[in-house]
């Protein structure tokens, strides 16, 4: 199975996802956000950065870029698509997630490791995991304060859709929320980088079984 | 030959000058905003209250009318210049 990771101008965290994922005995290419197409693969990532620089809105620009269109054709097949830290803004900003990330509280860029706990296991990228794992990994962001509407927060409270909250909420959210998942379960945002926890050396591995529920979801594409 | 008075459809499609103030919806919490406020009676300014933080955007658009240039703009803001789930816009269409 083969996990395609989305390149803008301005991602930053396109090769930390494909190490990641070559380290867990995935295949990873890069998809190149001009191409209207994301070929073959069976799973997506939308790495962290800044693509297009942020200008306007994170993600408001990426969410034009021709792969776009191909990246919500995929999704709406039904296959898996992760949206890590700009990742998740950009799908928030293309429609794929609901809400909208908005900068921290007190306007602090937070850069350090975080506690998550696994709210569900149904999920794109947490089918791996256990439901209430605490998860050390790490937070890189500036705009990732969680916000929508009490309907959408209903929503996705009554739908078991907050896939991670913060155990100890480092940026605002809205209900602690540090990733969601789409009404199909395949589709799932998160600010925290699980990438960068996947070897001893970085400080924690409890990124891995986050990044091979991604893979499972992706064989099971293939299947 | 000097014209006065607003351009019309008569002369054909012409300028508008356009201002969007993009701002957030309210009950969204404003972190610059509020960080000013806090900041200002630091520097002797007192009194101040309900410090907001937006963007202006500002161009020139060509059209027939302020209608149908601010109906062409309110679309614009709904697709691309404001992040409908957390901001809002207000919208001024001028001669330019």
């Amino acid at each position: 199975m083969k996990i395609g990771v989305v390149l803008f101008p301005g991602s930053n965290c396109e090769q930390d996802v494909i190490e990641a994922i070559r380290s867990l005995d995935g295949e990873a290419e890069l998809l190149w956000h001009g191409d209207a197409t994301v070929g073959d693969v069976d799973g997506i990532v939308v790495p962290g950065g800044f693509a297009h620089g942020d200008y306007l809105r994170p993600g408001a620009i990426a969410r034009f870029s021709p792969i776009m269109g191909a990246v919500a054709e995929f999704a709406a097949s039904g296959g898996p698509v992760v949206g890590i830290c700009n990742g998740f803004q950009v799908l928030t900003e293309a429609g794929l997630l609901p809400g909208a990330l908005q900068k921290n509280r007190g306007l602090k860029f937070r850069c350090s490791e975080a506690e998550l706990r696994v709210e569900t296991t149904n999920s794109a990228l947490t089918s791996e995991a256990h439901a209430g794992d605490v998860l050390r990994v790490p937070i890189n962001h500036f705009e990732g304060n969680f916000t929508c509407s009490a309907e959408t927060l209903a929503e996705l409270r009554a739908e078991d859709r907050i896939v991670v909250r913060y155990v100890d909420n480092p940026n605002g959210s809205v209900d602690d929320i540090a990733g969601i998942c789409s009404a199909g379960r395949n589709v799932v945002g998160l600010m925290p980088h699980p990438e960068r926890a996947c070897n001893a050396l970085l400080g924690s591995t409890d990124g891995v079984p986050l990044m091979r529920s991604l893979l499972a979801a992706a064989g099971a594409r293939v299947a | 030959m000097v014209t006065t008075g607003p351009p019309t459809r008569d002369d054909g499609p012409v300028k508008f000058s356009v201002l969007v103030e993009v701002r957030l919806q309210p009950g969204i919490a404003d972190p610059q905003g509020s960080t000013i406020e806090r900041s200002l009676p630091h520097l002797g300014f007192d009194g101040i209250s309900e410090v907001t933080v937006g963007k202006s955007i500002r161009f020139v658009c060509d059209g027939d009318d302020e209608a149908s240039v601010r109906a062409e703009v309110d679309d614009m803001c709904k697709r691309f210049l404001t992040n409908p789930v957390i901001e809002d816009a207000t919208i001024t269409v001028t001669p330019a």
